[in-house]
């Protein structure tokens, strides 16, 4: 049976590039295998050639897949369910792409995207490392490309397709108007699409442009860590302990590059568009995404040690091991949905956990017994290192870097354990604390080793060379910390002494590192700037840790709300957060005085901007913040709030709504009271008094409307609040065809209702007062300063250069050494 | 044995210790609205659902910060505790399905300190809101289509 206004050609041919691609990525990494085993020249390039062609053939599957799932989006097709769980015909062309990868679908296809662009490169540069290396790629190629498949074998689901239809997805079953007869059990009528006119739209809280852009980038991250991981297992394989370090090392420090500004790029939207009010709570997607990262830094630093001294390589290759296994274990953590409770973010669980796990034991266990096998095998320094040397304290610096990873992830792994062991523990009282408390000693020693490191030379430092030039570096960082913790006013005491301690360890640390860093520069490497990549990248990461001390430390709640509460706060009690404005209303928050002014609608969809007008009491500073949410959005009944923030160069003024008027839990429950007023009276409310000036009526009314006993009475009031302002309104009492139509005047600051009942023939007047909350307009707010975020963000973007000079660096070390072939 | 190898080892070994002794003693637990209750003082993690009969209690233009509702069990409504959460509305409380509550039971209500409103699957309730649509979409063009003469 045929259905009106389907289009069903994109879906089959995205099924047929998906099984396609499944195939050649199959049989690229069989041939690329082959290859790699084979014994004579020939042989090798043979298979070689075919397994080129076979991972071309799976590069422009890949693509295809990616091209048809973005037509289907784009033009609406909301047939598919992707398409239609997933976009909405008022989404934004900029958003298209972020709703490609909300699902988990598109997400593992950015993923294969990303593997497609690393094999061609790698096809192109690795040379005699091809074939072991795009081995390993391909096979992972498959293990993605089966998450999409979606087929059906004996009965088990392998993958979800993301070209299901919406008719087979089981979303109309439970529709009668959609069936035949309305009855749910015959079949679909085949003009259904006729009323399936809009998609169920991307979630609010990804309509926001860094959501474009930062998952392509982590996404990148993630897939490249995959590229240093198979060298190692080439070097193991081919039994080339060591020589794999070379071309391996631009990748991992690409890699570095990346997956930090991906994760970052993460963070950054979390501080725009989330309202957890920060960059960072040590959720499990963050600290998943996190890991990998910490290990590959490990990784590089171990592969540095080798190159100029022998030592570390068996730890590299477990460093990449490891870098790689967590991204697979963190891919398995955050889309299986065993965190469950743990993490405020929610998972979609698409019933493939088995296979998830399975795509990490597939590549982690192997590779650990490939390694143990030949463990013997790999070359180590029978000679210890000397305790003044630069690879003992970079050895201890890379093993702090992954220790502090094994205990981020172990926490994050609790809903793990409490699975694997039974038991109910749960994340403790205060959570982020429980990671600070610890990850602090890790940035005082990172920190500190940070510093020191470039200037300690390979094999032995004499100790006269290391002072002559550490000691100015050394002495300007004890000045400029000293002043930054006696002037900074950095004073997180409510984690008691001892962490305030370790916070001011750290931040001198961090000074430490950017100083000391920033002069090797000059001292060590005489300011040639193709050398110093590493040094600014250890510029880059002082400035972030900094960043993030400070940031952390001396945030500030700028809405504490004084003026309501009934109790004065305990010592080790919270602030309260919230501030209620009412519209029009100026409101006092700490040096601040907040109003709002105005609310506005987004044409399209149901989000409000509301503007606040901040206004610093010394008067210098005035600006106006929108934040905005969406209410009651596609049936998600309550607000999704997105923040606003005024940035300065050295601190944020940041701001969110949390709740608004709800017309159903306030119900107008207050009633008019009556009063008798002549002019001239004055009449007290609860926020004032008002004062009738005088009443008059009005004549030459057309009778056409007013009858032929019309009357007209005007009662002008003016209306003094205790906050100061005067209103002047002007209550109507209408005498229409005999019947009285009284017209309530509202003043919505105030709360009050009036409505001009009755005119006694002496002139006095019967007034109704209301006053009632029911019709104020009010939004209640948090807000908050950050001091010093711009620190972070800069420090993240010289990180990144700093590694890419590295990066470049080492590639041309790489191309003059190897002779073209 | 290698200075490195040493600290090597005091390093891992510190690590491991850590871990374990912070999932031991610095961690909390999942307890029950009873447990809570005879465990007065103690810090807890407790799934409860809102009880939808009771009032919820948040009057923003009084305290913006005072919230108050009734908490029942998930799977047995006859247990109940009134719950003060003193940071402002919880977004989306009404429709949660499920409520992680984290403080400690205080005299005669439970002092909480954080909450996650949860749904067992993001992606089912969606598919659940998605449905709702449908059917109010397509009952709405149903009523039209039988009410106009054929």
């Amino acid at each position: 049976m045929g259905y009106i206004g389907e289009h069903l050609l994109p879906g089959q041919l995205g099924h047929f590039f998906i099984v396609l691609s499944l195939v050649a990525s199959l049989a690229a990494t069989f041939s690329f295998f082959r290859s790699a085993q084979s014994k004579n020249e020939t042989d090798a390039a043979y298979w070689k050639k075919l397994a080129r062609y076979a991972f071309i053939t799976e590069v422009v599957s890949v693509l295809a897949i990616f091209v048809i799932l973005f037509y289907i989006i784009h033009s609406h097709l909301f047939e598919y369910k992707y398409a239609w769980q997933h976009s909405s015909l008022s989404l934004e062309f900029k958003y298209m792409l972020a709703c490609f990868w909300e699902g988990q679908e598109g997400s593992f296809l950015l993923w294969s995207i990303w593997h497609c662009v690393l094999g061609l490169i790698l096809m192109k540069t690795s040379k005699k490392w091809e074939a072991p290396v795009m081995t390993v790629l391909s096979f992972a190629q498959f293990c993605l490309a089966t998450m999409i498949a979606g087929i059906y074998i004996f009965g088990w689901k392998m993958g979800s397709n993301p070209f299901i239809l919406l008719r087979d997805s089981g979303v109309l079953d439970n529709a009668p108007a959609l069936h035949l007869d309305f009855d749910v059990n015959q079949a679909l009528r085949p003009d259904y699409m006729s009323s399936i006119k809009d998609g169920n739209d991307l979630n609010p809280l990804l309509q926001n442009y860094w959501m474009v852009i930062h998952p392509p980038v982590l996404f990148m991250g993630f897939a490249s860590t995959i590229v240093p991981f198979a060298f190692a297992m080439t070097g193991l394989w081919k039994k080339k302990f060591g020589e794999w370090t070379k071309p391996a090392l631009p990748w991992a420090l690409f890699s570095a590059a990346v997956l930090g500004v991906g994760i970052m790029m993460g963070a950054r939207w979390a501080y725009e568009s989330l309202t957890f009010g920060g960059y960072w709570a040590w959720d499990p997607v963050e600290n998943a995404s996190l890991v990998p990262w910490l290990v590959m830094i490990s990784g590089i630093h171990t592969l540095l040690i080798y190159k100029h001294s022998g030592h570390s390589l068996r730890a590299t290759h477990i460093f990449f091991i490891i870098s790689f296994g967590l991204v697979l274990y963190s891919t398995f953590l955050t889309r299986s949905g065993i965190l469950g409770d743990s993490s405020v973010h929610a998972f979609t669980d698409l019933g493939m956990n088995w296979q998830l796990l399975a795509f990490m034991l597939v590549f982690v266990v192997p590779s650990l017994i490939f390694f143990f096998s030949r463990y013997r095998g790999i070359p180590t320094m029978q000679k210890e290192e000397s305790g003044s040397s630069r690879e003992f304290w970079m050895f201890i610096g890379s093993l702090v870097f992954f220790l502090s990873a094994l205990v981020i992830i172990g926490k994050t792994s609790l809903p793990v354990f409490n699975k694997i062991f039974g038991i109910k523990k749960a994340p403790p009282e205060d959570p982020e604390f429980a990671y600070n408390s610890i990850q602090v000693y890790v940035a005082v020693i990172i920190g500190l080793l940070t510093a020191i490191g470039q200037y300690l030379k390979y094999k032995e430092t004499s100790a006269k060379q290391f002072w002559k030039k550490i000691w100015i570096p050394t002495a300007i960082a004890v000045i400029a910390a000293s002043a930054v913790l006696a002037f900074g006013n950095i004073n997180y005491t409510k984690k008691g002494p001892v962490f305030l301690g370790s916070v001011w360890l750290a931040v001198a640390a961090g000074i430490y590192t950017i100083i000391a860093n920033a002069a090797y520069i000059w001292l060590g490497i005489k300011g040639k700037l193709k050398l110093s990549g590493g040094s600014i990248a250890h510029v880059g990461f002082g400035m972030v840790l900094l960043g993030i001390l400070i940031t952390s430390s001396k945030k500030e709640v700028l809405s504490t709300n004084t003026n309501s509460i009934a109790t004065p706060l305990g010592p080790n009690e919270d602030p309260r957060e919230n501030l209620t404005l009412i519209k029009g209303v100026p409101s006092d928050m700490g040096n601040y005085t907040l109003t709002y002014e105005k609310d506005s609608a987004h044409p399209k969809k149901q989000l409000w901007f509301y503007s606040i007008r901040f206004q610093s009491k010394d008067g210098k500073e005035d600006f106006v913040l929108k934040p905005n949410a969406f209410v009651n959005y596609k049936g998600n009944e309550g607000l999704m709030a997105n923040p606003s923030a005024k940035h300065y160069w050295d601190h944020d003024v940041f701001t969110y709504v949390t709740s608004l008027p709800n017309p159903e839990r306030q119900k107008d429950t207050a009633s008019f009271k009556t009063n008798k007023l002549k002019p001239g009276d004055s009449l007290f409310y609860s926020g004032g008094y008002m004062i009738l000036e005088k009443v008059e009526s009005k004549d030459s009314l057309p009778p056409e409307i007013f009858g032929k006993n019309g009357s007209l009475y005007e009662a002008p009031l003016k209306i003094h609040s205790k906050t100061g302002s005067i209103y002047s309104v002007t209550s109507r009492l209408a005498i229409v065809k005999g019947g009285a139509l009284a017209l309530p005047d509202t003043i919505t600051s105030e709360g009050l209702v009036l409505q001009l009942q009755k005119v006694n023939p002496d002139q006095s007047i019967e007034l109704g007062v209301k006053e009632s909350d029911a019709i104020l307009k009010f939004v209640t707010l948090k807000a908050y300063k950050y001091p010093f975020i711009n620190l972070l963000w800069f420090g993240v973007i010289i990180t990144a250069i700093g590694i890419i000079i590295s990066m470049l660096r080492r590639i041309q070390l790489n191309r003059s050494n190897i002779p073209p072939s | 044995m290698k200075k490195i190898h040493i600290v090597l080892l005091v390093l891992i070994a510190g690590a491991i210790a850590y871990l374990i002794g912070s999932f031991k003693f610095a961690s909390s637990t999942y307890e029950t609205i009873s447990e809570a209750k005879s465990n007065p003082g103690k810090f807890v993690h407790v799934a409860v659902r809102l009880d939808t009969l009771s009032p919820v209690v948040y009057n923003p233009t009084k305290d913006a910060n005072f919230l108050s509702f009734q908490a029942i069990g998930i799977d047995s409504p006859d247990q109940k505790m009134q719950v003060i959460y003193r940071k402002g509305e919880i977004p989306n409380l009404m429709i949660s399905e499920r409520l992680v509550l984290k403080g400690k039971y205080e005299n005669d209500h439970f002092e909480c300190k954080d909450v996650q409103t949860k749904c067992p699957s993001k992606y089912k309730d969606d598919m659940k809101v998605a449905e709702k649509n449908v059917q109010n979409a397509t009952q709405n063009a149903a009523a039209t289509e039988n009410s106009s003469p054929k």
